[in-house]
C-alpha cells in the first residue's frame, strides 16, 4: 500500500516535471506556435526555429530540471546527513561558496584555459563549506549552530564574491554579484550542460549508491555501527555527493536558495519520512520548482532577466521562518 | 549726480572686464583649454592648437574607451573633479551634457566659461559638434576643414542603389543590440547595412533577447569588444547560436571605443563595416 502510493507520487511528480519541461520550451520571447516549436524541435523543421528550440530553449529547459533536481536532492540529503531540518545548501553556505569558487576561476581566467575548472573549483568550494560547517557545527551540532555557523559562513562567501567582482578589470564583472547571489538560467547554452552533467551524474549517482545507508544514519550514529555501516565513508560520500551537485549547479546557474529547503518538508510526510525515498521524490520536485521558476520570471518580465532566487526566496523565506516557529515549538 | 554717474561707469567698466575674462575674443581663442568629457576630448585633440590643450579626461588614454588612446597619452590626465580642473586655471573647458552637472555648475559658479556638447546620436550631428568646437577653440578655420573632409569622406562611403543591403545587427554583452536612433544604429546605416534589432522595435538601446535576434535571421552578427577579465555578461557572445548565424572570428567587431563618440574617425568604422558588407554580397 504504502510503497504504490509512493509510486504513484513518483509518478505524478514526473508527469508535472515533463509538464514544466514542455512550458519551458514553449515559452519564450519570440512567438512561436505549437506545431512549428515541435516540428523543429524533433524534426528540425525551419532552420531559425530549430536554432531557437534546439539551441536556446533546450538548454534552458534541461539546466532548469538539472539544477532543480540537484538543489532537490542535495537538500534531502543534507537534511538527513546533518540530522538538521533547516539544513539547505543555500541557507548553510554551500551555495555561496561554490560560487565564490566559480567566480575566481572565472576572474583569474582560469575557466577560459581549461572548461572544467569552473565547475571542479565550484565543487571544491561547496566541499570546503561543507567540512567547516561540520567542523563548526558538529555532525550532532544543534539546529542553531547549524544555521548560525552556516550564515557566517554564507556572509564570508558572499563578501569575497563581491571583492573579486568589485576588484574586476570587467565592466559588467561587478552587476553580476546580482547573480552569483540569486541564479539565472537566461542565456545559458548547452556548453552549460556539458559542463554540469557529469558533475550532477556523479552525485546523483553516489547518492544512488549510497542513499540506502541513510535511513540508518537517521537511525544515530550507534545504531547505523551495529547494522555495519561504516559511518565515516558514508558521510564523506554524502558530502562529496552534496558538493558535486551544489557545485555543478552553481556554476552553471549561480546559487538558488531555499529549494533544497521547501521540497523536502512537501514531501517527507508522503514519503512516510523514509529518508532515502525523500531523496529521488525530492529530486523530482526540486526539478519541477526551478522549472516553474525559470518559466515564472519569463512570463513576469520578459526582458529583465529577473533573478530565480528572487521567486524561490519570496516563497522559501515565509515558510522557513515558520519552520522555525515549527522547530521552536517542538524543541520548546 | 555726477558721483552716481561715476559709480554706474565703473559698474560698466568692471562688467565689461568680467565679461572680457569670460569671453575671449574668438580670434584668438582660450590658451588653457580642459577637457572633461571622453568626447570632448577627441574633439579637441583633433582641433586644438599645439599647446592650446592642458588637459584631457582619464578615459582619453584607455584604449577600451578611447580611438584616440595613443596621442592622449601625452596629455596629463584629469577625474574630472571641480578642484583638480579650477587648479589648472583653464580659461574654457569643454564638456559633456550630462557628465558631472555638480562639476560644471562649480566651475561656472568660479567664473570659469563652460562649453557642454550633448551626445551625437548620428552622423549628422558630427559637423555641427565639430564647428560648436571651432567657435570654442577660436579654430573656426581648422573646424571648416575638418567639416569639409568629413562630408567628402562620407559622400565617398555612401551606398549606391544597387546595393543589397544585407540584415544585420549589433549584439552586445547581456544581449545588448541598438536600433536606428543611436550613433552604433546610425553608422551600420551609413555602411549600408540594415538593422535587424531596429526591425524588431528597438528605437534606441535595449535588450534584444537571443531568440528574437535568430527569429530575425540577421545575414551578419557584429559582436561588441570583449574586456579583460571574464564575466557572465560577455558569455553570451561565445553561445553556440551565434556561430549558426555567421558569428566567426572573421566577422567585424563593433568595439564601444568605435561608436561611444561623434568624431570624424567613426568614418573608419563605417569604411570597415561597408568592406565587411562588400565581401557578404560577393560571397552570396
Amino acid at each position: 500500500m504504502n510503497s504504490m502510493r509512493y509510486s504513484l507520487m513518483i509518478a505524478l511528480l514526473f508527469a508535472l516535471v515533463m509538464c514544466l519541461f514542455a512550458g519551458s520550451l514553449l515559452i519564450g520571447p519570440a512567438a512561436i506556435g505549437l506545431k512549428a516549436s515541435v516540428a523543429a524541435l524533433f524534426q528540425g523543421e525551419g532552420e531559425m526555429v530549430t536554432l531557437v528550440m534546439r539551441e536556446v530553449r533546450l538548454p534552458r529547459a534541461i539546466l532548469g530540471a538539472l539544477v532543480g533536481g540537484a538543489l532537490g536532492l542535495s537538500g534531502a540529503v543534507m537534511q538527513g546527513l546533518l540530522r538538521n531540518p533547516l539544513a539547505e545548501p543555500g541557507l548553510i553556505g554551500t551555495s555561496s561558496a561554490a560560487a565564490l569558487g566559480a567566480v575566481i576561476t572565472i576572474q583569474t581566467g582560469l575557466s577560459a584555459a581549461f572548461a572544467l575548472a569552473l565547475p571542479l573549483a565550484a565543487l571544491a568550494g561547496a566541499l570546503i563549506s561543507v567540512g567547516l560547517i561540520l567542523l563548526l557545527a558538529g555532525p550532532r551540532g544543534t539546529i542553531l549552530t547549524l544555521i548560525l555557523a552556516g550564515i557566517g559562513l554564507s556572509a564570508l562567501a558572499t563578501a569575497f564574491t563581491s571583492l573579486v567582482l568589485n576588484l574586476s578589470p570587467n565592466p559588467f564583472a561587478a552587476s553580476e554579484i546580482m547573480f552569483w547571489m540569486m541564479g539565472s538560467l537566461a542565456d545559458r547554452s548547452m556548453l552549460h550542460v556539458q559542463l554540469a552533467l557529469p558533475f550532477m551524474v556523479l552525485g546523483a549517482l553516489i547518492m544512488a549508491r549510497t542513499g540506502g545507508w541513510l535511513k540508518a544514519l537517521t537511525l544515530g550514529e550507534d545504531a547505523a555501527t551495529s547494522m555495519g555501516v561504516n559511518v565515516t565513508r558514508l558521510r564523506i560520500l554524502l558530502v562529496v555527493a552534496t558538493a558535486s551537485l551544489v557545485g555543478a549547479a552553481t556554476a552553471v546557474a549561480g546559487a538558488i536558495g531555499f529549494v533544497g529547503l521547501i521540497v523536502p518538508h512537501l514531501l517527507r510526510r508522503a514519503v512516510g519520512a523514509n529518508p532515502t525515498r525523500l531523496l529521488w521524490a525530492s529530486a523530482l520536485g526540486g526539478a519541477a520548482v526551478i522549472l516553474a521558476a525559470d518559466v515564472a520570471v519569463r512570463i513576469i518580465a520578459p526582458d529583465r532577466d529577473l533573478k530565480l532566487g528572487v521567486l524561490t526566496a519570496l516563497v522559501g523565506a515565509p515558510f522557513f521562518l515558520n519552520l522555525i516557529l515549527r522547530t521552536r515549538r517542538e524543541t520548546a | 549726480m555726477s558721483d552716481c554717474a561715476a559709480h554706474s561707469k565703473r559698474i560698466i567698466a568692471g562688467l565689461a572686464l568680467v565679461a572680457g575674462l569670460a569671453l575671449p575674443v574668438a580670434a584668438e581663442g582660450p590658451r588653457r583649454v580642459v577637457s572633461i568629457n571622453l568626447c570632448t576630448d577627441l574633439l579637441a585633440m583633433q582641433m586644438a592648437a599645439p599647446g592650446q590643450l592642458v588637459s584631457v579626461s582619464n578615459l582619453a588614454a584607455d584604449p577600451h574607451s578611447s580611438v584616440m588612446a595613443a596621442e592622449a597619452a601625452a596629455y596629463p590626465a584629469n577625474y574630472g573633479l571641480a578642484e583638480e580642473v579650477f587648479l589648472l586655471k583653464p580659461d574654457l573647458v569643454v564638456a559633456g551634457e550630462y557628465t558631472a552637472r555638480a562639476t560644471t555648475s562649480l566651475l561656472e559658479r568660479l567664473g570659469i566659461p563652460v562649453v557642454k556638447f550633448a551626445p551625437a546620436t548620428s552622423l549628422d550631428d558630427i559637423p555641427a559638434h565639430l564647428e560648436r568646437m571651432g567657435a570654442a577653440l577660436g579654430r573656426e578655420a581648422e573646424a571648416q576643414a575638418m567639416i569639409e573632409a568629413f562630408n567628402a569622406d562620407r559622400a565617398a562611403l555612401a551606398p549606391t542603389g544597387d546595393d543589397l543591403r544585407p540584415l544585420a545587427a549589433l549584439y552586445y554583452a547581456n544581449g545588448y543590440s541598438t536600433g536606428l536612433n543611436t550613433l552604433s544604429g546610425r553608422v551600420l546605416d551609413a555602411a549600408g547595412l540594415r538593422n535587424a534589432a531596429a526591425e524588431a522595435g528597438l528605437v534606441r538601446g535595449g535588450t534584444l533577447p537571443l531568440e528574437v535576434l535568430i527569429m530575425a535571421a540577421p545575414d551578419m552578427v557584429i559582436r561588441g569588444n570583449r574586456y579583460p577579465g571574464a564575466s557572465r555578461s560577455e558569455d553570451i557572445l561565445d553561445h553556440p547560436a551565434l556561430a549558426h548565424l555567421g558569428a566567426s572570428s572573421e566577422t567585424p567587431i563593433l568595439a564601444d571605443r568605435d561608436w561611444i563618440c561623434g568624431t570624424p574617425r567613426i568614418l573608419d568604422v563605417v569604411a570597415r563595416l561597408t568592406e565587411a558588407r562588400a565581401t557578404l554580397e560577393d560571397a552570396r
